[in-house]
């Protein structure tokens, strides 16, 4: 291979993460602060064989079955926002995490958070929300409890959810199991969750309809277990950090390299305007209804084909592929035909000034 | 996206590309001033696909970068001051000063909001009238229009508890600092168009003419920033050395006018210091002394304030293409992205931290076969 004299180089603005005494914002940005905060914090105390592996849920065995559990806790602000609200979002990311396990959901428990003040009909929309998210996906919410805590401690409502799910033999994604020659899918547009919270949220004067993805992705890993079993290689839903953060940990898991295509990445025109104006990049936005598989090239078509039998996944499309060079670094090819690479963000994505 | 998507179209981008190639009879050194001109070169790997026939060399036009430690450390003290909301873009939250960053600060309890324009800081100045609300003014000729607008209005409407932290920086300078070392290397530059919206291009007639350099007046999207460079190159063969103008959909020669007259009522120049390269003499702006009131440095009693930089960081001669960024004894070492001594490793787009991934990169790949 010719040796390049010019490389790819990182978009982003890798700038320091000095040693700090304290949490900061930047440690929930799902970056290399959330990285660094569970490894230096939580793992030395907590750490076990199957926290070790660090998956979107745990896989243990119980009385002989293999059981899928996760945990998610949500804290958004505004608790409303265009394409659901903080209830349907709580159920859709605890299901999806079990369902990127490869697992089905079977049940989910709940806590909440309450901040007194907090008005009932808004209490009530975020629970009939999950009521309804949960019955759509056919997992009841069995057990759960309720904490009241005084004005100013808490932002109105936090919502923590758990799910179990049990896990099949035949079909076992893990991010571990990229190969090189696999091709990196996506179910979906991208961006549109971390833009509608942008655009509704207080202080940002921006005028737009951009509406949240929040949706179960149950239904499209069924039909991906369905049609390639064993052959899903890994599964992803992007939610924080967006595409980018969630590639790059399977790029590290896996000990491979990536590379994207720029031009066939599905940016809605409207998210691509906003984050212009805004001065972001689409894909660190978080998502909350789409989905990241990897299946050998060969079987891209099919794999598509059953993502695209279901309205969630009418556009899904490959945008790129796994590649054994350079492992570890997801690179980017543009439109012109240059390349950049994607790196994972040091903490939350900041507004640029230029 | 009128005047946006046709700047961008990849087909016309491989033309200008192919156009280049053809026509350098020699690696040109050009310099491209602006950081958000860096922003594009990088994002779509412009590099690679010029290399041979033109080197880029990334100017010093981040105001990120540049924005000297000292004044990184004032924002910090303000920030930390319970009386005080500071409020900045949002890129400036993550800049290190000599001991911790805005977003460190806020950690501790200080208040710090990212806002998108120095009004919405004189706004929340309105609507908090028992809180000193100070916006941290950074950035070249582009953003100081709306700094001094900022200002202006607050004298209007009497808002005693708005004022800037100043760090403004102009181009022109810059350039005949850079230009003027015995060792300098670059042979044409790309200007930087937002600055030239405002402030026209007649400064840098006299420049192209004493140091005998091409420069182009450059937007900021692909297809702009390859015909920048062709223009430049066209120059270059022809032994011409002009100011041009390739972002003529956004720039005339005088500038905005009313944005330059704003800009002068309010700012004057003064000497500034820029992040790894020194002061450099009448190359910032300052509020003039009937606008002292609204400097957050007198109100605060922060003149006093003197930082040095890392004597390690030889960022002036990186900046001047003297020095490639792996030749610097400290790189890798002492200074990397997480650990910055200069403003070139400060951004991906400083030469330092590009090279700091090209050496990732090149480390990550299968030996070459």
């Amino acid at each position: 291979m010719a040796k390049r004299a010019v490389a790819p180089a990182p978009l982003t603005c890798p700038v320091p993460s000095i040693a700090s005494d304290r949490v900061q914002l930047g440690h929930g940005s799902g970056g290399k602060m959330s990285a660094a905060l569970l490894r230096e914090r939580f793992l030395p105390h907590l750490g076990n064989p199957v926290l070790a592996r660090l998956g979107d849920a745990a896989v243990v065995t119980i009385a002989g079955c293999e059981i899928a559990i996760s945990t998610d806790t949500f804290v958004v602000s505004p608790l409303e926002f265009p394409g659901g609200n903080i209830g349907s979002l709580a159920v859709h990311g605890t299901l999806n995490d079990v369902a990127m396990m490869g697992a089905r959901p079977l049940y989910l428990t709940a806590g909440f958070v309450l901040e007194e003040g907090l008005p009932f009909d808004l209490l009530d929309r975020v629970v009939r929300a999950m009521a309804a998210s949960a019955s759509a996906a056919g997992v009841p919410l069995v057990t759960g409890d309720t904490k009241v805590v005084e004005r100013g401690k808490a932002d109105g409502l936090f919502v923590n959810t758990t799910g179990v799910g049990l896990l099949d033999d035949a079909f076992r994604p893990g991010p571990d199991r990229a190969r090189a020659g696999d091709a990196v899918l996506v179910s979906g547009p991208i961006g549109r969750h971390g833009m509608a919270i942008m655009a509704a949220r207080e202080g940002i004067a921006f005028e737009s309809q951009i509406e949240s993805d929040s949706a179960a992705l149950v239904p499209l890993v069924e039909r991906l277990r369905l049609s390639l079993g064993r052959e899903v290689h890994c599964l992803r839903d992007p939610t924080r950090g967006g595409m980018a953060s969630a590639l790059n940990e399977i790029a590290a898991a896996s000990r491979v390299g990536m590379q994207l295509e720029e031009a066939a990445l599905p940016v809605p025109a409207d998210v691509g305007a906003a984050c212009e104006m805004l001065g972001l990049d689409p894909l660190y936005v978080a998502n909350e209804g789409v989905l990241v598989a990897f299946v050998p090239e060969a079987l891209a078509p099919a794999a598509l084909a059953s993502l695209r039998s279901h309205p969630l996944g009418e556009s899904a499309v490959q945008v790129g592929r796994v590649v054994a060079d350079h492992p570890n670094l997801v690179v980017l090819r543009t439109a012109i035909g240059g390349t950049r690479i994607v790196d994972l963000l040091p903490g939350d994505q900041l507004p640029r000034i230029c | 996206m009128k005047y946006l998507s046709e700047y961008r179209d990849a087909g016309v981008a491989r033309g200008l590309i192919a156009r280049v190639r053809a026509r350098a009879t020699r690696p040109w050194v050009l310099m491209e001033v602006c950081g958000g001109q860096t922003h594009t070169i990088v994002k779509q790997g412009l590099l690679e696909l010029l290399d041979g026939a033109v080197e880029m060399i990334h100017g010093p036009g981040c105001p990120v970068c540049v924005t000297p430690l000292e004044q990184i450390d004032k924002a910090l003290r303000l920030a930390a001051d319970p009386r005080v909301i500071f409020t900045s873009f949002g890129d400036m939250l993550r800049v290190p000063g000599s001991e911790c960053d805005l977003l460190q600060v806020r950690a501790r309890g200080g208040e710090v909001r990212v806002v998108y324009s120095p009004l919405d800081a004189l706004e929340l100045a309105v609507r908090h009238p028992d809180r000193q609300v100070v916006f941290f003014a950074v950035g070249f000729e582009t953003t100081a229009p709306a700094n001094a607008m900022a200002v202006w209005r607050a004298r209007e409407l009497g808002v005693g508890n708005f004022s800037i932290l100043v760090s403004h920086v102009t181009v022109p300078p810059a350039m005949t600092a850079l230009l003027s070392a015995s060792d300098n290397r670059v042979q044409g530059f790309l200007a930087a168009g937002h600055v030239c919206t405002v402030m026209g291009w007649t400064e840098y007639e006299p420049i192209a003419a004493r140091y005998r350099v091409p420069i182009v007046v450059t937007g900021f999207e692909p297809v702009d920033i390859l015909e920048g460079i062709w223009m430049a190159v066209c120059q270059l063969e022809e032994g011409r050395h002009e100011v041009e103008n390739q972002y003529v959909r956004s720039v005339r020669r005088e500038g905005t006018v009313p944005a330059r007259d704003l800009v002068s009522k309010v700012f004057q120049l003064v000497d500034r210091k820029w992040r790894g390269i020194g002061e450099i003499p009448q190359s910032g702006l300052g509020l003039r002394e009937e606008f002292a009131d609204f400097d957050a440095e007198y109100r605060f009693g922060l003149t006093a304030i003197q930082v040095e930089e890392s004597p390690e960081c030889r960022a002036g001669d990186v900046l001047r293409g003297q020095l490639k960024p792996f030749q610097c004894p400290a790189f890798g070492e002492r200074c990397t992205p997480d650990h910055p001594l200069g403003a070139p490793m400060v951004s991906s787009e400083g030469a330092c931290a590009a090279y700091h991934n090209y050496g990732r990169f090149r480390q990550a790949r299968p030996a070459e076969v």
